[in-house]
């Protein structure tokens, strides 16, 4: 019975061929969607653990809590022995110490009086003891858009659009003026090695990298650091690895009185990510809801349009000794069937374009050039498993759900009546 | 008359609602139809035709009365016990065919036996048995769309007969068709009835189908007006 309607549908394109095609195109739409919202979100969770959060990271209490200032006064100190301690306990995970500051680059004439002089984001990160990780993390190699990554101590990189604004290049020197650990003024010179360019929004303006070594003597912060940074094995954020880690920390480092003791957070716990995790998930559940909905009264819409040219069908059937509950039925089944057939291809076409997203991107930078929030420049799509299977929701659901309410508009007419059209 | 009561229908009235009232389209019925009659109810257009069919078919219940049909009032039955009624034991002929378009000559007379559950070998067997009798075997893969009227009248006869129903209710099988193709449907009808013993009851004004009953049934403004034996 079953296989006999099905092939009466397959057979009638505009019952077939029509839902199939929209059940498809919504479908490929929220699957797209969701795996764009999948990119975007671990691009921007991969961007900031890479330049900012790590998948952990620790900090003394009071550094936490004004680290928007980058108060290098509160930096953890003892970091030999703890980064000893870090790597013999959590063997899996990757530490790295780095030193967040703020200064000002100041570019010097022929005389030594101030030309150009301008804010600087600096990264204190290991370049020169030849681990070439954190090059790797910050994508050094690839970003650098003049000269070459520094191979000395006093040797720096700065932003591509900064050095355009200090009307600087490669192979000049330059002044930094800040403060050390203890508050007194620190001054130094050092010569711009490259000029690089991350491509990503907030990065670029006013960067400063400086080699650990360098910085720490500068800022006076010998064994000390403002931060040190985690990552899981595999390079991938995953919240429950992450949270483990910290539940280590806390039975290994058990609350202290000291108020400059390490303290451990996820990435989750910071720059608002767990905050934006949570939306991206909620607009992905909208986005499923929105398209269920919308499809659904297509699909209602269609089912009675479709119900109007079947009466002679329905009345036949009944007249041969169909009740209407199982007509109702076999309504669904169809209604199923179409939306296995159009989730299936709609996830297909879905995944596809999610798959170029994914390997090619799709560039906002020059759409969002004024903003300052770490965001990726470029979007990139990311096909999860749940992506194989999200887009049935809405094809399933809609089929169905519009189906089942044309149906009612059906199934409440008497025999008699249904008979009488059919008669006309 | 023969001997076994098929139809027995008493003091049945039809009364449908109206945006003026009511209209009463069948008005005290009495009748009994036996096994193996090829009965016809004939009277001109709107005098109640089709709703006594309908009732008779379970398509539709009594205002008044009582129709009982193969031992089961209509009236009693719910929507299930109806449809299986119709399914088991009723066949039906409509003037318009009501052929399944998307299917198959041979896919639209096997319906009625999917709705029995019968199994793929049998419900091949029966198809084809029912196809031969109409003289239909070479057009089993054909479409509707793709047969002419007097042919597409005989698929549905087919379809009606597949399964040897009790009884066959035919409205009009003739008004789409020309003189040959009715007269050749006609002697089909006679012939299965003779043959298998299958109750004919028809709707009709139409003089050809007149000619073939056995049993005129005359209908003006829902009542009976004469009930007679047609011998030939
Ligand atoms: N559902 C209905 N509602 C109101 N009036 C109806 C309905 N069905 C039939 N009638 C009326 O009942 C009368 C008999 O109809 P019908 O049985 O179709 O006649 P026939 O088949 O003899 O032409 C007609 O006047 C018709 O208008
Ligand atoms: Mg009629």
């Amino acid at each position: 019975m079953i296989r006999f309607l099905f092939k009466g549908i397959f057979r009638d394109r505009q019952r077939s061929l029509l839902p199939v095609i929209v059940a498809t195109i919504g479908v490929m739409l929220t699957v797209t969607l969701f795996c764009w919202l999948n990119g975007f979100l671990n691009d921007s969770i991969e961007l900031n653990a890479r330049f900012s959060t790590g998948h952990v990271k620790i900090m003394t209490a009071p550094y936490a809590k004004h680290i928007d200032q980058v108060p290098n006064d509160l930096a953890l100190t003892g970091v030999d022995t703890l980064m000893k301690k870090l790597k013999s306990d959590f063997p899996d995970i990757t530490w790295e110490e780095r030193i967040h500051f703020g200064g000002l680059i100041d570019a010097p004439d022929k005389n030594g009086e101030t030309r150009e002089q301008g804010p600087a984001i600096g990264f204190g990160i290991d370049m020169l003891s030849g681990d070439k990780s954190e090059i790797g993390r910050f994508n050094l190699v690839k970003s650098l858009r003049r000269g070459r990554l520094p191979e000395k101590p006093g040797e720096i990189l700065i932003s591509e659009l900064f050095s355009q604004k200090l009307k600087v290049n490669p192979g000049d020197t330059v002044t930094f003026i800040g403060s050390t650990m203890n508050g007194a003024m620190a001054m130094a010179n050092f010569k711009i090695a490259g000029t690089i360019s991350f491509g990503t929004i907030g990065m670029d303006r006013g960067s400063v990298i400086i080699d650990l070594k360098d910085i720490r003597s500068v800022l006076d912060m010998d064994n000390a650091a403002g931060e040190i940074v985690g990552y899981l094995p595999g390079n991938y954020y995953d919240e429950a690895a992450a949270s483990k880690v910290v539940r280590r920390f806390h039975m290994l480092f058990p609350p202290s009185n000291d108020e400059y003791a390490p303290t451990i957070v996820t990435l989750s716990e910071q720059n608002n990510l767990g905050q934006m995790m949570g939306q991206i998930k909620q607009v992905g559940g909208f986005v499923v809801f929105v398209f269920v909905l919308s499809m659904s009264l297509v699909f209602w819409n269609a089912g009675l349009l479709g119900g109007l040219r079947r009466y002679i069908e329905f009345g036949t059937r009944l007249a041969i000794g169909e009740d209407y509950s199982h007509i109702y039925k076999t309504m669904i089944y169809e209604s199923i069937l179409i939306g296995i057939v159009g989730s299936i291809t709609g996830t297909i076409v879905g995944l596809t374009i999610s798959l170029y997203l994914q390997n090619h991107g799709l560039d906002i930078g020059s759409m969002m050039k004024n903003a300052s929030i770490m965001m990726p420049a470029v979007f990139h799509a990311r096909i999860t498993p749940l992506a194989f299977f999200i887009g049935f929701i809405p094809g399933l659901l809609s089929t169905v759900a519009g189906t089942a309410l044309s149906g009612i508009g059906i199934y409440k007419r008497k025999t008699a009546q249904l008979f009488k059209e059919l008669e006309a | 008359m023969e001997n076994s009561t098929l139809i027995s229908i008493e003091a049945l009235k039809k009364i449908f609602p109206t945006s003026g009232g009511k209209f009463t389209a069948l008005n005290g019925i009495n009748l009994t139809i036996g096994k193996a009659e090829f009965t016809g109810v004939v009277g001109p257009s709107g005098s109640g035709k089709t709703t006594l069919l309908n009732i008779i078919g379970s398509l539709d219940t009594p205002s008044e009365g009582r129709a009982v049909v193969l031992g089961q009032s209509i009236s009693d039955l719910n929507v299930k016990q109806a449809a299986l009624l119709r399914r088991s034991k009723l066949g039906f002929i409509f003037q318009s065919y009501n052929l399944l378009p998307v299917y198959t000559v041979f896919e639209n007379v096997e319906f009625p036996l999917l709705l029995l559950k019968l199994d793929e070998s049998q419900r091949k067997k029966m198809v084809l048995e029912s196809l031969e009798w109409l003289g239909l075997t070479d057009k089993i893969k054909s479409k509707p769309a793709q047969l002419s009227g007097g042919e597409c009248q005989r698929v549905a006869i087919a379809r009606a007969m597949v399964k040897k129903p009790e009884i066959v209710l035919a409205d009009e099988p003739t008004a789409n068709l020309d003189a040959a193709n009715s007269h050749n449907i006609l002697k089909t009808m006679v012939q299965l009835n003779n043959e298998l013993k299958t109750t004919f009851v028809f709707a009709t004004h139409d003089d050809k189908v007149i000619s073939y009953l056995k049993r005129k049934i005359s209908l003006i403004d829902g009542k009976v007006l004469k009930d007679e034996i047609i011998k030939n």
